[in-house]
């Protein structure tokens, strides 16, 4: 009897990953799916030529790389601002410490709804044409909460006696911060800029408050499912699962590694 | 680096950060505050008339679409932790030398599209597509039967949308739990069921409390699963508060609706923190 209880845990488990995994399966392959002529939601049979349909319809890519150019400004300064704030806040005692966590983690907890809401009820007020450096702007703010928190994660469990090490055996703050520390907390950095990635990538509620004429792909795709959205949307869908994928399995395969030298480094105790 | 300005640096580091967040949060929600006590429409132009009186009408007009997106928020956040606990335990007491492949199989499905994920729901959910028209055929299911457009599949798409927000927190508090206090317990002759509700489910309540924020919180303000999803009957203040901003233009009831919606998460985030006991955000 027992022995049927303890497989119950591992099988529901299996059932929830392909539950999680039916939509994208679904994705996927209805990316391959010739429509002919009709709507994307019957199979009417198999071709791989919306692989390369997809790059000769600019009204699909147009708004791709729209959404790709502003998800890669938002993480490179999201994810230097708040690396820099992750840094002030694990490594030192400053008044203002108590607002500044608020001030992080109250747009954490806001609605998107809200932010966005918001943001665009700043830009009326002010008279400001929302577009693509509004997108970008709104894309920053909300970014810049996840990536503390990802990089504050992964500087507290960092082990300070490796920066004293350093230290001891003379090198100066600058040099120990460019040798030992930013190194390591690399992986952290790197799983927040993925993160912010990621965010802005996918984000539609906030975009579609502050994006005026701009479309961006996930508001491409939701005016498109009026009418049927084409297979080339699947393509487009698929292939940044796929580089995603590539992405965390690379990430994964390299703090493993890095490990390994930590720990060949590391003192015996 | 000179000593005398080292007490500059962390106020340095978070400069740029905090003044973003400065300008272009906490600003706006300042904005949003004044436009919803504001009058006009965007012909005449707006003035901030102090129309206090904004706040009962919206909260009088669209009560139903709030009543409802705090109940589908409930059950969705009910239905991620019921779903979700059980895999989060899986992964952190059996998974053993698999746990970050199995986390990464939790996660790797989000990194498509929110929309393009909701999308493929429709999809199968559709009436007579694959999966419902295949039951129907074989006569398992009656042909007018329908999930599309109900607030089942509103709450389905959520529930499936925000379950990696619970699974998350609640492995990562189950982790740090020293599997030995569960060994004393057994060994103290609790059963392993009471074992369970005594050690293991107190200390993951941190989990759960984080798991729960980060689901209810966006949920109750989600439109996109009920736009796709759903139907007329199951509009939620989301979509309310995006049509009053993007179709109508009713600037200052959408603000003052905003705002009545973050203060009712305010409110009910800290009943359950309440409820839950400060204990519960302190242990672990």
């Amino acid at each position: 009897m027992q022995r049927i209880s303890r497989a119950l845990l591992p099988i529901y488990t299996a059932l929830a990953v392909g539950y999680l995994f039916l939509p994208i399966s679904v994705m996927i392959a209805f990316s391959f799916n010739d429509p002919r002529g009709r709507q994307n939601i019957t199979w009417q049979g198999f071709t791989i030529e919306n692989y390369f349909d997809v790059w000769r319809r600019p009204d699909i890519t147009g708004p791709m790389t729209d959404s790709l150019v502003i998800a890669i400004v938002a993480t490179i300064v999201a994810t230097a601002l708040g690396t820099l704030i992750g840094l002030a806040l694990t490594r030192y005692e400053f008044r203002g410490q108590g607002p500044l966590n608020l001030l992080i983690y109250v747009p954490m907890a806001t609605p998107e709804v809200i932010l966005g809401a918001s943001l665009l009820a700043l830009w009326v007020t002010a008279g400001i044409q929302r577009g693509l450096e509004t997108i970008i702007i709104a894309h920053i703010m909300f970014n810049i909460s996840f990536v503390v928190v990802t990089v504050r994660a992964r500087i507290a469990g960092f082990n300070r006696s490796l920066e004293e090490a350093a230290m001891d055996l003379g090198a100066d703050e600058w040099t120990t911060f460019r040798k030992v520390t930013f190194p390591l907390i690399f992986p952290g950095i790197m799983a927040a800029a993925l993160l912010a990635f990621a965010l802005s990538i996918d984000d539609y509620v906030i975009t579609s408050f502050v994006a005026g004429q701009t479309t961006t792909f996930p508001l491409w795709v939701y005016g498109a499912s009026r009418f049927g959205v084409p297979p080339e949307v699947n393509v487009l869908g698929t292939l940044i699962f796929v580089v995603a994928f590539i992405f965390i399995v690379a990430q994964i395969l390299w703090s493993r590694r890095q490990r390994w030298t930590l720990r060949s480094t590391e003192a015996s105790p | 680096m000179a000593r005398r300005f080292r007490w500059l640096i962390p106020y340095l580091f978070l400069l740029p950060g905090g003044l973003w967040l400065l300008i272009f949060f906490v600003v706006p929600m300042l904005v949003m505050a004044s436009v919803s006590l504001q009058e006009g429409t965007i012909g005449t132009g707006y003035q901030l008339t102090w129309n206090f009186a904004v706040y009962p009408q919206v909260i009088d007009d669209w009560s139903p679409q709030f009543v409802r997106s705090v109940i589908y928020a409930l059950i969705v956040t009910l239905a991620t932790l019921l779903i979700g606990f059980p895999i989060a335990y899986t992964i952190a007491f059996r998974g053993g030398r698999f746990k970050n492949i199995l986390l990464l199989l939790v996660i790797l499905p989000f990194f498509t599209a929110f929309i393009i994920r909701t999308l493929a729901w429709k999809l199968i959910l559709a009436d007579s597509g694959f999966v419902l028209g295949t039951a129907k055929d074989l006569g398992l299911l009656s042909p007018g039967f329908h999930v599309l457009a109900t607030p089942l599949a509103v709450v389905s798409g959520l529930t499936y949308n925000f379950l990696p927000f619970m699974v998350l927190p609640v492995y990562v508090a189950l982790e740090k739990i020293d599997p030995h206090l569960v060994e004393a317990a057994t060994d103290l002759y609790a059963s392993r069921t009471q074992a369970f509700l005594r050690v293991t489910l107190p200390l993951a309540m941190p989990g759960v409390f984080a798991g729960s924020l980060l689901v209810f919180i966006p949920a109750v303000g989600d439109f996109i699963n009920a736009a796709i999803l759903g139907s007329r009957d199951t509009t939620m203040i989301g979509n309310i508060i995006q049509r009053l901003f993007l179709n109508t233009n009713a600037y200052p009831e959408a603000s003052a609706l905003g705002f009545v919606l973050m203060a009712a998460v305010l409110v009910l985030v800290a009943i359950y923190a309440r409820v839950v006991g400060a204990r519960g955000l302190t242990t672990g």
